[in-house]
């Protein structure tokens, strides 16, 4: 049998500059200077004096064959033929002159594409896959992005947003959806639930103990069977033990909470990267459309937009203005639970008289 | 379509609103293709997903499926309630790895729906988390018959399991006058020398390289990557002193102290008097602020190179970790400094093969043994930019102290004469 199987040809990434724009390729490291003359649209200037424009779409990141052919479609009549996804799955069609645009636009927008996302917008939720297609989600990452966009469509059309906001969910705490400005994260707030039956059969016990952050999980003995047993007290119902042994059910129908997390910006201007710090919990995991987790989500941009300066991403301004104040602002409760407790905490407690009063 | 559906009143929620609905797309597939497969799979699809609607709970489990002769790049996925749903009972992902910078021509794309009509579900996402196009739903056999086709014409899989990864790199050079790399020839130099350990997973963990051609890092490489390669440059900002007074006059003398004076990290930026910028070039830190905000009239300087930071991952197990500055600044320029590069990811990522241990990531591992051992392992000495401060606690043996001072004199020496030339 094997002999008639095909070899694979082991060519890794593929150049891409026989995919770019012409104009792209002519100028490449060679561009002078940029503008955004609308929401949406970024305009490009070459030191060769060539310019080239660019418009920006949100989709439903989940494409099927006919929305790809529609986007198409609309790159070969409307665009020059030269596409690229950002890293929050907007698709990005490159046209040479400005006379392309407002057609392009027109047509984005008239089959039900949403042009926007530059800027200081809401960009495009970035998310996992969720109920759709993971092993091991909490939720459904797909639904809870739909149901919030449709909320938001109106600040990543416009660009009134101090700065960038860019949000991220995801479907439990290993976090794909990875650091926001505000981030949409399932946390599990109960131990997992064993199944006696399976745990030998199914999971590598020694790879499942060496799994806990804390220690929580060790060999057992029940009817019999070996299996795994976990310290209840000390579980932080992380879930990391439930990939790698299925039969340590972490996820809850009731239990498995969303969680919000604010602050995270993996860019260097004017500080340091920064993580994102939890500020509400507890939120049910309501499908199909979430609308407490929305609810909360769209409380926090709010006192953000209205309270933060020019070009102050959400971790900015709430450097600027301080955390008690964050929570007057926003009306969430502040619990036990936003104080650090682990070994490094002492680096997030206030050792001064900083207080503002 | 005459047959029968199942009914999603659930889903049928997420068809409303303005924003483009994924489930009105899977419908489509259910309802319009002319392929029975294709709207098989789409009906049970959602049957299956309406039924975790209902239950907010997942039904997938993983298993082992990947193509001849390599080890992984593909996600398993079967149904655990398959005999409800058995159309889509093997719905398998396929992770291929995208051109660098993600470019495509709306021919290739066309191509690759093509591939994915006579294969696949008819569904894809450009791209996953980790970069990948996400050829969502195929069978256990189909997944072989898609990556024959593609493979064919350019295309392979990207990684999945304990492997390097496939990576990314921001749009750069091609598009963006921030750029001080060319990304695309760091992203395809590096994840392409490694496609064996793409390929057939044997590693501790997964292991990413991620490249941004500036500090704004919009590919998020220093929070998610083992090994982030990000362009900056040590000469001076460039400044076009008229376009800076254009600036101030357009948007007020305030406007441009409060949001690029003041909020220069290191303080090293003044507005003279008349309507000039000064800027302490020795204390720039490149965070890219002032360029941000002013991009027709500062640009990156000339003397353009990379800074490495290494041991940047999300959260299981030990927390999230950022990426910690390895090498602060390296030109690439010529082949041999191409070579350097890839060189020292060979050393990091053998180095951790060796000492990682099962499911560690490289900044676990850092963590676990501490940065000195780590250098020394790869064979890089220690450098100031690596740290915020030196240490604050008095719990170390110091023994070894003068040879330690006579190594920094001594590459100090070293340093100043290969300057001078």
């Amino acid at each position: 049998m094997a002999k008639d199987m095909r070899t694979p040809i082991e060519s890794g990434c593929p150049d891409g500059f026989q995919y770019m724009h012409p104009v792209m390729v002519k100028n490449f490291g060679q561009w002078k200077f940029h503008e955004h003359p609308r929401p949406g649209v970024l305009r490009h200037v070459a030191h060769s004096g060539d310019e080239i424009w660019t418009v920006k779409a949100g989709t439903q990141r989940i494409l099927d064959l006919y929305t790809l052919r529609k986007l198409c479609d609309i790159g070969d009549k409307f665009a020059d033929g030269y596409v690229r996804f950002t890293i929050r799955s907007n698709i990005e069609y490159m046209v040479d002159a400005e006379t392309k645009v407002e057609p392009l636009i027109n047509a984005l927008e008239g089959f039900g594409f949403v042009v926007g996302g530059t800027a200081n917008s809401v960009a495009m939720i970035s998310h996992t896959q969720g109920w759709l297609h993971c092993d091991i989600p909490g939720t459904d990452a797909s639904g809870v992005v739909k149901a919030m966009m449709d909320e938001l469509v109106d600040e990543f059309r416009n660009c009134n947003m101090p700065n960038r906001v860019h949000i991220t969910t995801s479907c439990c705490q290993i976090n794909c959806g990875g650091q926001g400005d505000i981030a949409i994260n399932v946390q599990h707030t109960k131990p997992p639930k064993i199944n006696h039956d399976l745990v030998a059969n199914v999971c590598e016990r020694p790879s499942v103990v060496a799994r806990c952050p804390v220690a929580a999980i060790r060999p057992a003995q029940v009817d019999g069977k070996p299996t795994l047993e976990v310290d209840e007290k000390k579980c932080i119902c992380c879930g990391a033990c439930y990939p790698p042994c299925p039969p340590m059910q972490i996820n809850d129908p009731e239990h498995s909470k969303l969680a919000i997390w604010v602050g995270g910006n993996h860019s260097n201007a004017r500080a340091k990267p920064s993580f994102q710090k939890l500020v509400a919990a507890g939120i049910p995991n309501n499908p199909p459309r979430w609308p407490e987790a929305t609810a909360i989500v769209k409380k926090i941009l709010r006192a953000y937009k209205d309270d933060a300066k020019d070009w102050e991403r959400i971790n900015d301004w709430v450097d600027r203005i301080g955390w008690p104040r964050f929570f007057e602002l926003t009306g969430l409760p502040f619990t036990k639970y936003h104080i650090d407790n682990w070994r490094g905490s002492r680096k997030s407690l206030n050792a001064s008289t900083y207080i503002r009063l | 379509m005459a047959k029968d559906t199942h009914d999603t009143p659930m889903l049928d929620e997420l068809e409303n609103g303005p924003w483009p609905s994924f489930i009105s797309g899977i419908k489509r597939l259910r309802d319009k293709h002319p392929d029975q497969r294709i709207n098989g799979v789409a009906n049970d699809l959602l049957g299956q997903l309406e039924h975790s609607y209902e239950t907010r709970k997942g039904y997938w489990k993983g298993g082992t499926v990947s193509v001849y002769g390599y080890g992984g790049g593909i996600i398993p996925r079967f149904s655990e309630v398959g005999k409800q749903f058995p159309d889509s009972k093997e719905f398998h992902t396929l992770r291929v790895q995208p051109p660098a910078g993600n470019f495509y021509s709306t021919d290739i794309l066309r191509q690759l729906g093509e591939s994915w009509e006579k294969w696949g579900s008819g569904l894809v996402t450009f791209h996953g988390q980790t970069g990948n196009i996400m050829f969502i739903g195929a069978t256990t056999e189909n997944t072989q018959h898609f990556f024959d086709e593609v493979n064919d014409y350019g295309f392979d899989l990207g990684g999945a399991g304990p492997c390097v990864r496939t990576a990314m790199s921001c749009v750069g050079s091609a598009r963006c006058e921030q750029s001080c790399a060319n990304e695309h020839r760091i992203h395809r130099e590096l994840v392409n020398n490694f496609t064996d350990d793409v390929h057939r997973p044997a590693l501790p963990y997964k292991f990413k390289f991620k490249v941004s051609g500036c500090p704004n890092d919009c590919v998020n490489s220093i929070e998610r990557a083992d090994f982030a390669v990000i362009g900056t440059w040590r000469d001076e900002i460039k400044v076009d002193q008229e376009a800076v007074t254009a600036f101030v006059e357009r948007k007020g003398r305030q406007y441009v102290i409060d949001n690029v004076i003041t909020r220069c990290p290191t303080n090293c930026m003044s507005l003279t008097d008349e309507d000039k910028l000064e800027i302490d070039d020795r204390n720039c830190v490149k965070c890219m602020h002032c360029l941000n905000v002013m991009p027709a009239a500062l640009s990156p300087g000339d003397d353009r190179g990379v800074s490495l930071l290494m041991g940047g991952k999300r959260t299981l197990k030990i927390g999230d970790l950022m990426g910690t500055v390895i090498v602060p600044f390296m030109k690439l320029e010529t082949d041999e400094d191409y070579q350097r590069l890839v060189e020292l990811a060979e050393e990091t990522i053998d180095f951790w093969a060796e000492n990682g241990l099962e499911h560690e990531r490289c900044g676990e591992m850092i963590e676990r043994i501490g940065l000195i051992n780590f250098l020394e392992g790869i064979g890089v000495d220690v450098d100031p930019n690596m740290v915020s401060h030196p240490r604050e606690s008095s719990y170390v043996r110091t023994d070894g102290w003068d040879e330690e001072a006579e190594k920094w004199f001594r590459r100090r020496a070293e340093e100043k004469s290969a300057a001078a030339g």
